[in-house]
């Protein structure tokens, strides 16, 4: 037993926060919630060429055939530095839909999916960039076209209802590509959490109030000391999810980071007081992502009754 | 990163299980706490150690089994799941005995670690004192040199065990110049010598599973200074990460209460107002387990426990209390009897209290892993 990241899985992931700290994801977020998908696909581009889009792809198909904990890594990072786009459908859910030619673009970051999953996925995310769209039920793969944009909570998730077209055969493997959903789903929740948290940190540590950092007081250390534990806690959960792929597992993943990075996102808020409440402050997109992925592949409700089941 | 165990470590478990399943007593003891209680824990503890299950981690010339930190783990699973009972000597094999093996001498643990072992001789925790809770650096109990050893006055309190256990471990003041954490020297007393005194205290369950401690000029051997006199403190922070840490709050303990809530969940029809919070009883000790099984992990590759022991301690205690409310409340009117949840419960609400109120274990956190400033606690 050795229930710790790679060197490699650990160098992933600083190389990924390092590239993506060099990029302006707040402005992309932006952007793409006023329908410019430039700044985002850019982005894409530059994930793409550091090998994140074909972390699930086979090599076969010219991808990199990495395991889910690797996938777990990749998408705690993105989901900390909040990058707008469909990459849980695109690059966690996909490759296990398909044993398909689409993948070799897939892998080199060309092609970006939008997926519904009923019921757990109803409207299906950034169908209007995306150039593969697939609506799964019952292990089957249909082609959808989308309906009229809906407005999310998180303005950056573009969602459409699917207007379900030609069957396209039957899934490869649905109910794996459900589990890396939720996966992928728990570690971006994990990785907003971590970016509200640290900044919350750093934003007590300076500000001042009646004379000394807030983050002196007591009742604001404690309250970040929670979300410093829930946090915790909740990463051993991705990764042993990530090693079992156990559907209990996985649940009880999207469940903790669920909650951990909604306290996150409370304690966030309060620590920072009104600036935090400006759509101005970067603190709002993860606010807003991580009420968003809450209910995102799966509500807590159903992933509690599969941790009962 | 795997969970993968290898042959040896599967065998180790299958011998385990095997064992517990033969062994554990066929009807559970009483509490420890009291007289009854404590004698047929004395037993088990005795049956314990013949098969060598007592203290699996411990070297084998002090009745141990040389067992790896995960073989440990996948110990206290087996022997949660099994039902088997609470340890009455815990507070020697976890807290007194790593401090032994880090700083006592090794006369000192040949002598007293194989009686440990056995609980032939069960160790009470002398901490707090009556102006000192959370606050041990405050503490004012006495130490003043002697002719080979020590004279010990002062008062000790919330003294868990202490009521029938045979001796106790803690901190006391040897330079009487000195404040806080300086001049204070780690001691081990025999609670039958002469000038002790020990009036027991009732818990909330009517047992005397606290005493204070009283000590009138009694007398403690050299041979019984763990460490350097005056450097009590430094030596006591082993014992204090441990407590707070992975040994004394194992996950197989949890995990086994909370397979067994959600089984009496499922038993009692599945009443849907504690659906999610039985769930979320599940998830925090499979999580606590993984949590536990990184930091095997981490020590065995040559990390040291530092302040994420109080990640810890806020995560278990917070976890052990609302997974037995939870079970209270899936039992309904009935949870007012008496019994194993009931208990179960009364013994979870201690946890955010001892070894460091859950509140400085939120400053230890906020302070020491996220580096905010200082402040008053």
């Amino acid at each position: 037993m050795r229930f710790a990241l790679s060197g490699e899985q650990e160098q992933f992931s600083r190389s990924l926060h390092d590239l993506l700290s060099s990029l302006d994801t707040d402005t992309a977020n932006r952007s793409w919630a006023a329908g410019d998908h430039g700044p985002g696909l850019k982005i894409w581009r530059r994930l793409a060429e550091l090998g994140v889009t074909a972390l699930a792809v086979p090599e076969r198909y010219d991808g990199l055939g990495a395991t889910p904990v690797d996938l777990a890594v990749g998408f705690e990072r993105l989901g900390y530095h909040c990058v707008p786009g469909p990459w849980t459908d695109t690059v966690a859910v996909l490759p296990s839909l398909l044993d398909d030619e689409l993948l070799t673009s897939v892998a080199s970051g060309e092609t970006l999916a939008s997926v519904a999953y009923a019921p757990h996925v109803p409207y299906a995310l950034d169908s209007d960039v995306a150039d593969a769209r697939l609506a799964v039920g019952n292990g089957r793969l249909r082609a959808f076209t989308p309906g009229t944009l809906l407005s999310s909570v998180d303005s950056s998730r573009r969602l459409f209802p699917p207007v379900t077209g030609d069957d396209l055969g039957t899934a490869l493997d649905a109910d794996r590509a459900f589990e890396l959903g939720c996966l992928a789903t728990a570690a971006q929740l994990l990785g907003a959490g971590r970016w509200l948290l640290d900044t919350s940190v750093a934003y007590a540590a300076q500000r001042k109030q009646y004379g000394r950092e807030i983050g002196g007081y007591q009742a604001v250390k404690h309250l970040l000391a929670d979300v410093a534990t829930g946090l915790a806690l909740a990463e051993p959960l991705v990764h042993g999810a990530a090693v079992t792929l156990d559907r209990r597992d996985i649940s009880a993943a999207k469940v903790a980071c669920g909650d951990a990075a909604h306290l996150a996102a409370r304690t966030g808020l309060q620590v920072h007081g009104a600036i935090g409440y400006t759509a101005e402050h970067a603190l709002g997109l993860r606010l807003t992502r991580v009420r968003a992925l809450v209910g995102a592949w799966g509500t807590p409700r159903f992933h509690r009754e599969r941790v009962l089941s | 990163m795997n969970l993968d165990l290898d042959e040896q470590t599967l065998a180790f478990r299958d011998e385990a299980r095997s064992w517990l399943a033969a062994n554990i007593p066929a009807e559970p003891l009483k509490s420890f706490d009291t007289a009854e209680g404590f004698a047929q824990h004395r037993e088990w503890e005795a049956k314990l150690t013949d098969a060598r299950w007592s203290v699996v981690s411990w070297p084998r010339e002090f009745g141990g089994r040389d067992a790896s930190l995960l073989e440990w783990v996948l110990f206290e699973e087996e022997y949660y799941a099994a039902g088997a009972p609470l340890r009455v000597n815990q507070n020697g094999i976890f807290m007194l005995a790593p401090t032994l093996f880090s700083h006592g001498t090794e006369e000192q643990q040949r002598r007293i670690l194989p009686k440990m072992a056995r609980s032939e001789e069960v160790w009470a925790q002398a901490w707090s004192e009556p102006e000192a809770g959370s606050d041990i650096a405050a503490l004012r109990s006495t130490a003043t040199r002697c002719d080979g050893g020590w004279r010990v006055s002062g008062q000790k309190t919330w003294s868990s065990r202490a009521t029938f256990a045979d001796r106790a471990f803690g901190l006391f003041r040897s330079d009487p110049e000195s404040a806080r954490h300086k001049g204070l020297t780690y001691l081990m007393v025999d609670l039958r010598s002469e000038g002790v005194t020990v009036r027991p205290i009732p818990q909330l369950d009517g047992e005397p599973g606290f005493a204070e401690i009283f000590l009138d000029d009694v007398f403690v051997p050299d041979e019984d200074v763990i460490g350097t006199p005056g450097e009590g403190w430094r030596v006591a922070m082993t014992t204090a990460n441990n407590e707070r840490g992975l040994s004394l709050r194992s996950p197989g303990r949890f995990l086994a209460a909370a397979d067994r809530l959600v089984s009496l969940w499922h038993d009692a029809d599945r009443p849907a107002h504690t659906a999610d919070r039985v769930a979320d009883a599940w998830i925090g000790a499979r999580a606590y387990q993984l949590y536990t099984l990184g930091t095997v992990t981490r020590l065995a590759d040559g990390a040291e426990l530092g302040p994420e022991s109080s990640v810890n301690k806020l995560f278990w205690s917070h976890l052990d209390v609302a997974l037995h409310e939870t079970a209270l409340d899936v039992l309904g009117p009935d949870a007012e009897l008496r019994g194993r949840w009931s208990d179960g419960w009364l013994f979870s609400l201690a946890g955010p209290i001892y070894g460091g109120t859950d509140q400085i274990q939120r400053s230890i956190v906020a302070e020491r892993l996220l580096g905010l400033p200082k402040g008053a606690r």
